[in-house]
Parts: C-alpha cells; sequence; structure tokens
C-alpha cells in the first residue's frame, strides 16, 4: 500500500469544492424535479398482501401503546416540572423509597409487553412458511450491484438493472417520476398466487426487499434464504436492496410487476419464445458492423460507468490502448467472461448473452484508437464459456 | 506528598499517572474526535441535502458512513466515559488515584495512536474502510479496501485500551472505597461504570477475536466468513453482534450513572429506588447477552431463534422502564431547578425514553421484517446515542467543570448551547423516522424524491446541531479560562465526596481516606 497524495486528497479537496456548488445549485434542482407520487409520507403503508398489513396492524398497535406510555410518563413528568419549581418555592419532600410501586411499574410493563409479544409471535408464524405448495418460484441473486431473477423449471432468467441514468444522477438531466426505483428488467409475477423467492447472492449480501409485500431477506453468498408472498393487487411495486454492499448499493432498486395470472402466463410464454430464439440467434454469423453496433449499446449500457465514455477508465482501467483489448483474443474473452478476482471487474459471462459479449469484445477492439481489426462471433464466445 | 504537584510542560501529560489529568487527556481526545466523527457526519447531511450526487462520490460516502460510526462510537463516546470514570470514580469513592496509575497512562496514550492508523487511511490508495462500522464480511474481507488491515490493528489496540481501563476501574471499585463505603452506599455513577467495565472486559476480547479472524480470511487463507471455502458470512454477524449489543449498553449505562446524580440534586430530593436502579443496571447488561440476533431478524434464522430473540429482547424495556419511572419519581414531589446539566438530565429521560420506545418496535420481530436497515433504525439508534450518551456526557461536564477546573461556566451560555443542541438534534433525528417508516434504506449516498424533503429538513438540523458543539468547546475553553469562582459545593444539594474536597480539586485527593457514616 502506497500513499499517493495527489490521488488521495481528491474526494476530500472535492468536499470542500462541492460544499458551495450544492447550496448554489439547490434552487436549479428543485425545479427540473418532478413532483414525486407520495411526498412527505410519514408512515408505513399497509402494502397489498395479508402478511404486509398484518405488519402494519401490529406496528400501528405497538405505536399506540408507546404513544399512551409516552403521554403517562412523560405527563407526570411535566407536571412535576411545572408543580414542583424550586423556584415558585416548592418544598422538597423526603421519600426516596417504596417496594410496592416498585413491584408494580416492574409487573404491568411486563403483562403489557406479553399483550404485544403474543400477537408479534403468531404473525412471525405465519410468516414462517417454507412456501413449498408455491405455484411459481424465482431463485433471486444479489450481484454487485444488481439483482437476477431465474424462473425456476420455466427455462427463463433475467438481469435486473437500474434504468436511471447517471445524467439524473449527476443533475445533468431532470429527474424523473420514478428516479432511482426504475429498472430495464422488472420481474414479473402473477397476483393472487403464491410465489416463493429463493433469495442468494453471488458477490458480498444485499438484502431483497419490497416495501409493498413486507418481504425483506438477506442475500447471502453460498446460502440460500426463503421467502414467499401472494399479491392481491396489479400494480408495480418498488424497492431497493437493504444491506450496504459496496459503491453502487443505493444504485440497485427492485421492481416487482404483479400481473394477472393469464397475462403472466402470456408475458412467461414471450420470455419462452426469446430464449429460443437467441440459442437461434447465436447460431447465425454477425458482420463486423452488426457487432460495432450492438457492442456500443451493450458498452454504453454495462460499462461506461467503470470505463469510461471514450475507454479512457476511472473506476475501471483505461480501454483505449489497453494491454486486453489489444492482446489475444482469447485473453480478453476470459476477463469478460469470468471477470477479474479480486477487482471491481465482474464476470460479465451469466449477465450477458453471447452475441452482447461478441459484439462488446468486438467493440472494445476497434475503438477509441484500438485497432485490432478482429471481431468476433457469437458462436465462439459459446464455445470459449464451454471450455473454459 | 500533599504539595506534590505536576510536572512542568509536556511531559506533564505524556508521563502522567494522576487521574485527574489522565481525565482530563481521555476528555480533550474524546471531544475532538467528537468534532472529527460531526465533520463526517455533516458531509453525509450535506450530501444527503438533496436527490442526486453533488458534492461526494459513493465510494467516499460509504468511507464517511464507516468513519463516522467507528470515529463517533469508540474515539468519542467510549473515551469520553473512560475519562469522566477517571475525573469521578476516585473522588467519589474516597480513593487518592486510580489502582492502576501506570497502565492508565497506558492505556490513554495507546489510543491517539489507534486513531492516528485509522484516520490516515483516508488518505492511501483505495480509501478508508467503507463497509460500515458493523463491518460486515465478506464486504470487509474479500471485497474491502486494503485500508481493512490499518482498520483491524487500530481496533485491536482500541481494545486493548478498553480493557485495561476497565480492570483499572475494577479494581479501584473493588480496593479502593472509603472505609464504610460499602457496595450498596456507591454512588450510581460508580456502579454504572462497574458494571460497565464487566461487559467491556467480557466482549471487547470478542471483538478482537471477529477482526483476527478477518485478518487470517484476508491474509492467511483461512475461510472463517467465506462460504466458498466452508465458512459463514452469517458466523460473522453472530460474533460481531456478541459484542455489538452489549457495546449499545456500554455506551449507555454511564449515562444512566450521570442522570442518576444529577437529577437528585436539582430535584432537591434523594434519587427514588437506588437499590432498583443498581438491580435494573445489572439486568440490562446481563439481557445484553443473550438479545445479540435481535440485529438479524431479516438473516433467515429459525422460527426459534426470531421468537426468542424477539422475548428476550422485549425483556429489556422492563429494567429500563424501571429506571424511567425511578427518576421521573425522584422528580416527582421535589423542588426543581433548570440549571443546564439539569436541562440536559431532562432531555436525556424524555428522548432516550422516545429511542426506547422505537427500540421496543423494533424488538417486535415481524414489523422488524420493514424496519432493518432502514432510517428508523438510523433513528431510533441516534435517539438513544445523542440525547442519551452525548447529552449524559455534556450534562457531566456542565455539572462536574465546576469542581475540575474551579469556575462556573456562564449558565445562560451553558442554556443557550442546551435549547440549540435540543432543536438541532429532533430536527435532524425526528424526520429520519418519518423517511424510515416511507421506505428509505440506510447507508446510502443518494435517494428517491418522495424522501427529499425530510432530508432536507434532517440537514438543516445537523448543521445546527454541529455549529452548537463548537458553541459548547467556547463555552467549556471560557470556563477553564476563568469567570466566577465556584464554591466546594458548588450545588446546594448535591451529595457525594466529590463535593467535599476544595473547588478546583487538588492534584491530589484523598490522601488520607475519608470516613464514610
Amino acid at each position: 500500500m502506497s500513499l499517493d497524495l495527489s490521488k488521495s486528497l481528491t474526494p476530500v479537496c472535492r468536499v470542500l469544492a462541492g460544499a458551495g456548488l450544492l447550496f448554489g445549485s439547490a434552487a436549479v434542482m428543485a425545479e427540473s424535479a418532478v413532483e414525486p407520487a407520495q411526498r412527505w409520507g410519514v408512515n408505513m403503508t399497509p402494502g397489498v398482501t395479508e402478511i404486509s398489513r398484518g405488519i402494519y396492524d401490529l406496528h400501528m398497535l405497538i405505536f399506540w401503546i408507546c404513544v399512551v406510555i409516552g403521554i403517562l410518563v412523560f405527563g407526570v413528568m411535566f407536571y412535576s416540572m411545572y408543580k414542583f419549581r424550586h423556584s415558585k418555592g416548592a418544598k422538597p419532600a423526603t421519600f426516596h423509597e417504596n417496594t410496592t410501586v416498585e413491584v408494580i411499574w416492574t409487573v404491568v410493563p411486563a403483562l403489557i409487553l406479553i399483550g404485544m409479544g403474543i400477537p408479534a409471535s403468531s404473525m412471525l408464524m405465519d410468516m414462517y412458511d417454507d412456501a413449498e405448495d408455491a405455484e411459481v418460484s424465482v431463485l433471486i441473486t444479489g450481484y454487485q450491484w444488481k439483482w437476477k431473477y431465474e424462473y425456476m423449471d420455466e427455462g427463463v432468467s433475467f438481469f435486473s438493472n437500474m434504468r436511471t441514468s447517471r445524467g439524473e444522477i449527476n443533475n445533468i438531466e431532470p429527474k424523473g417520476e420514478h428516479y432511482l426505483l426504475e429498472v430495464d428488467n422488472p420481474l414479473v409475477i402473477p397476483t393472487d398466487t403464491k410465489v416463493r423467492f429463493l433469495i442468494t447472492a453471488n458477490d458480498v449480501i444485499h438484502a431483497w426487499w419490497v416495501p409493498a409485500f413486507a418481504v425483506k431477506q438477506d442475500a447471502i453468498p453460498g446460502f440460500i434464504n426463503t421467502a414467499w408472498t401472494v399479491v392481491e393487487e396489479e400494480g408495480v411495486y418498488r424497492g431497493q436492496c437493504a444491506e450496504l454492499c459496496g459503491r453502487d448499493h443505493g444504485f440497485m432498486p427492485i421492481v416487482v410487476n404483479a400481473m394477472e395470472k393469464s397475462e403472466y402466463n402470456s408475458w412467461l410464454g414471450a420470455r419462452q419464445a426469446e430464449a429460443a430464439e437467441l440459442a437461434q440467434l447465436i447460431k447465425q454469423e454477425k458482420t463486423f458492423d452488426e457487432l460495432m453496433d450492438v457492442g456500443k449499446d451493450v458498452y454504453n449500457k454495462q460499462c461506461v460507468v467503470c470505463h469510461g465514455a471514450n475507454g479512457e477508465g476511472g473506476v475501471g482501467k483505461a480501454i483505449a490502448g489497453s494491454p486486453v483489448a489489444t492482446g489475444p483474443m482469447d485473453q480478453h474473452l476470459s476477463v469478460m467472461v469470468n471477470g477479474v478476482p479480486g477487482t471491481a471487474m465482474q464476470a460479465f459471462g451469466a449477465q450477458l448473452n453471447e452475441i452482447e459479449l461478441a459484439a462488446v469484445v468486438t467493440y472494445a477492439r476497434n475503438q477509441w484508437g484500438n485497432n485490432m481489426g478482429d471481431s468476433v462471433q457469437p458462436v465462439d464466445v459459446y464455445n470459449f464459456k464451454q471450455a473454459n | 506528598m500533599g504539595d506534590h504537584g505536576p510536572a512542568k510542560g509536556l511531559s506533564r501529560w505524556l508521563f502522567t499517572t494522576n487521574h485527574k489529568d489522565i481525565g482530563t487527556l481521555y476528555l480533550w481526545f474524546s471531544f475532538a474526535m467528537f468534532l472529527v466523527g460531526g465533520i463526517f457526519a455533516l458531509v453525509i447531511r450535506a450530501e444527503l441535502f438533496e436527490p442526486g450526487l453533488q458534492i461526494v462520490q459513493p465510494e467516499f460516502f460509504n468511507q464517511m458512513t464507516t468513519m463516522h460510526g467507528l470515529v463517533m462510537v469508540f474515539g468519542a463516546v467510549m473515551p469520553a466515559f473512560v475519562g469522566l470514570a477517571n475525573w469521578l470514580v476516585p473522588m467519589m469513592i474516597g480513593a487518592p488515584d486510580m489502582a492502576l496509575p501506570r497502565m492508565n497512562n497506558w492505556s490513554f496514550w495507546i489510543l491517539p495512536f489507534a486513531f492516528f492508523m485509522m484516520l490516515s487511511s483516508l488518505f492511501v490508495e483505495g480509501g478508508a474502510p467503507n463497509f460500515g462500522w458493523t463491518f460486515y464480511a465478506p464486504l470487509s474481507t474479500t471485497y474491502a479496501p486494503p485500508s481493512v488491515t490499518f482498520f483491524i490493528f487500530a481496533v485491536h489496540i482500541m481494545g486493548a485500551s478498553s480493557i485495561m481501563g476497565s480492570i483499572n476501574i475494577i479494581a479501584t471499585i473493588m480496593n479502593l472505597r472509603a472505609p464504610g463505603m460499602t457496595y450498596m452506599k456507591m454512588p450510581l455513577f460508580v456502579w454504572t461504570w462497574f458494571i460497565t467495565a464487566y461487559l467491556l472486559i467480557a466482549v471487547m476480547p470478542v471483538l478482537a477475536g471477529v477482526v483476527t479472524m478477518m485478518l487470517m480470511d484476508i491474509h492467511f487463507g483461512t475461510s472463517f466468513f467465506s462460504a466458498a471455502g466452508g465458512g459463514d458470512p452469517v458466523l460473522f454477524q453472530h460474533i460481531f453482534w456478541f459484542f455489538g449489543h452489549p457495546e449499545v449498553y456500554i455506551m449507555i449505562l454511564p449515562a444512566f450513572g450521570i442522570v442518576s446524580q444529577i437529577i437528585p440534586t436539582f430535584s432537591r430530593k434523594p434519587l427514588f429506588g437506588y437499590d432498583s436502579m443498581v438491580y435494573a443496571t445489572a439486568s440490562i447488561a446481563f439481557l445484553s447477552f443473550i438479545v445479540w440476533a435481535h440485529h438479524m431478524f431479516t438473516v433467515g434464522m429459525p422460527l426459534a431463534g426470531e421468537l426468542f430473540f424477539m422475548w428476550a429482547t422485549m425483556l429489556i424495556a422492563v429494567p429500563t422502564g424501571v429506571k424511567v419511572f425511578n427518576w421521573v419519581t425522584t422528580m416527582f414531589r421535589g423542588s426543581i431547578s433548570f440549571e443546564t446539566p439539569m436541562l440536559f438530565s431532562i432531555a436525556f429521560v424524555i428522548l432516550f425514553t422516545i429511542g426506547g420506545f422505537s427500540g421496543l418496535m423494533l424488538a417486535i420481530a415481524p414489523a422488524d421484517f420493514q424496519y432493518h436497515d432502514t432510517y428508523f433504525v438510523v433513528a431510533h439508534f441516534h435517539y438513544v446515542l445523542v440525547p442519551g450518551a452525548i447529552f449524559g456526557i455534556m450534562a457531566a461536564v456542565y455539572y462536574w467543570l465546576p469542581k475540575w477546573c474551579g469556575n462556573m461556566y456562564d449558565e445562560t451560555l451553558g442554556k443557550t448551547h442546551f435549547w440549540l443542541s435540543f432543536v438541532g438534534l429532533n430536527v435532524t433525528f425526528f424526520p429520519m423516522h418519518f423517511v424510515g417508516l416511507a421506505g428509505m434504506p440506510r447507508r446510502i449516498p443518494d435517494y428517491a424524491l418522495q424522501f427529499a424533503d425530510f432530508n432536507q429538513i434532517a440537514s438543516v438540523g445537523a448543521f445546527l446541531f454541529g455549529a452548537s458543539q463548537v458553541f459548547f468547546m467556547f463555552i467549556v475553553i471560557k470556563t477553564i479560562m476563568g469567570g466566577k469562582k465556584a464554591t466546594d459545593q458548588v450545588w446546594e444539594s448535591a451529595e457525594g465526596l466529590e463535593w467535599t474536597i476544595p473547588s478546583p480539586a487538588p492534584y491530589h485527593t484523598f490522601t488520607t481516606p475519608p470516613e464514610v457514616k
């Protein structure tokens, strides 16, 4: 580990420089923002499942019990502060112990707690259910910093990335209504159907949370947690990763689209057809220009955050002139498919399909002064993945 | 011996074995850390002033949340309590000094090195620790920046310092009480610290163990917390919270002791239920060892585990309630005046109780599935730590400062500081309950638009609170420099041995033990 002042001082300086910028830009920001649906929200919402309503009722019950206790305790306190003021010549009493009241204020709170604990325990038992009778099972895998949804036994799986643009986050573009809470591919589930979630993670611990379902479960690498839900209303439900998982923890939202069972089935059918079509497409040869076009899209979606708009690097290394992008093809494919352990470079083998991988590799080898002139076909990527 | 004064110059502070000097060192160190941790908090609040990334990037934001937590817990609150114990325990039990004065010097002087090591990691390549003050593996092991090793060694040093400090306090209390000072005659501050010291000795080695396991995983190829090698990331959380839950009581029990000294003084009436206060403190300490997994309700524990930890956690409300009722009853039919220490103590009781209520809500396991890792949790623990631990420490400083330096602080300035802090903290932390319940996760550098209004309010409150602590520093320095001379008694109805010695307290006190009736 070396002490590199020029690099390390930057964040500190940025804080100082940014402090002024912050207050100057506040007015502009407020105007550009779309009016969010639920401003000044102060409470949990009852949600759209039996469990979430049960939890909401329990939450309100405990809350009101606390309010009543608070009024009593603080009432006595404020009364004492008003009535027994030294400045009004109050003469202090001398009592300082009474076993009876000590027993009373030990036993009565204990009874109140039992009154709270019983409904809470029964609620918990309702929530704990391995949901083996679920009609739909989805394997949810947390990645830094996206979710993967895999419909068990249906042959459908996809990644779900945040769709909010860097421009919105960096205050260059106006923020949309669902700022930070929108994804490219939402999870789709049927309503009035028991859905089981099998939750795990690929790297660090994440937590999958949709407040409207009252489902929050840690996604732990190497272990599978179970949760379940029965959603009663159609709609789009939004949540976020709830466990600190590194740099972009705040940028891995969850969107669930709950639709009627028939709609869900046709959606699932369409996704299955797409998957079959992709299997065919992989076998087709692509022209250099086609690969470059697709590669540009993939790059701008997946790579640009770390590697920069012009391949100049940032969190990730520069691609322009990089030894990987101008080196042997197999090595380049290996970096893309398997990632580089111990660095921020992830394994994209499971996240991108063969066409996308072929395209983005071709693109990186022939952009920003990289002039390899070669390309790789989807079927080569397929073969590489099989071999490695 | 009686006229033996302090050495001159810097060596006084470097080589001192005097409990008052060491108490002073601890208190100033902790105040410096309080300001550093406060600056980190203000970076966080400035970034969260509005949606979007304005000031810092997410990597640096995560370093700020991590360092804020670590510095406040280990650098500000804990050393402040040790400083108060150093100053007060010998004076309260009629002892001439701490039982192990050389170790006392050592336990303080390793602390600045620990924090230098930890804070210097802000300037190394890869940045400071960025995995939260709870440093969950594998984010803090496989995926951690290189500075995690510095952090581990810093934690080891802090742990050693805490353990030495605790041994010293226990040895002092057990061996150096004045004749006639039986255990059940000890002031409550001494009692709460006595129990806290046992908690520290019990759990700091556990913390040392868990960071050592991390060190092994990172550098020596073990897999304690890596599922790929047969380990378990959840094991980390169990060990961490076995330390972590008693730790939160370590940060509040001495404050319980402080307000139990102050409220009777300004109510002009003896503390109600002394015995039950002692038993309640001991019960809380015991329960703190069997509730740790309530921090982990969403990790996928079996139902039986959830039920056990929920019920055990709810049980803590009983002894805590007893304490609150005793304080309120002490005030009832007293003769109350509202000097600054009393204002801080009253705010302590009210706001800590509010933090207790949200704690009770969090204990309800099914509801915790919604609260967990949201700003509701952030609101909860700041309500117990800021008006709890921090207000307790400030109340203590105002209450005993005239005894320490011989001058009275300016009551108007003190009250102004109180009201600014009181307003600032509530404006900062109360809206966090709302955004948390409305669904805002904690530890995020940017948030959805519906959380914007309350976040803006919280940020304004944070800057007010921060500024009023600079004002606090001004008040303290002004008091030390001069002002109205304090009497030996200082407060008309204060009781205890520390009020029988002159103000300012001579360098050596109770060289002949007092007789306690």
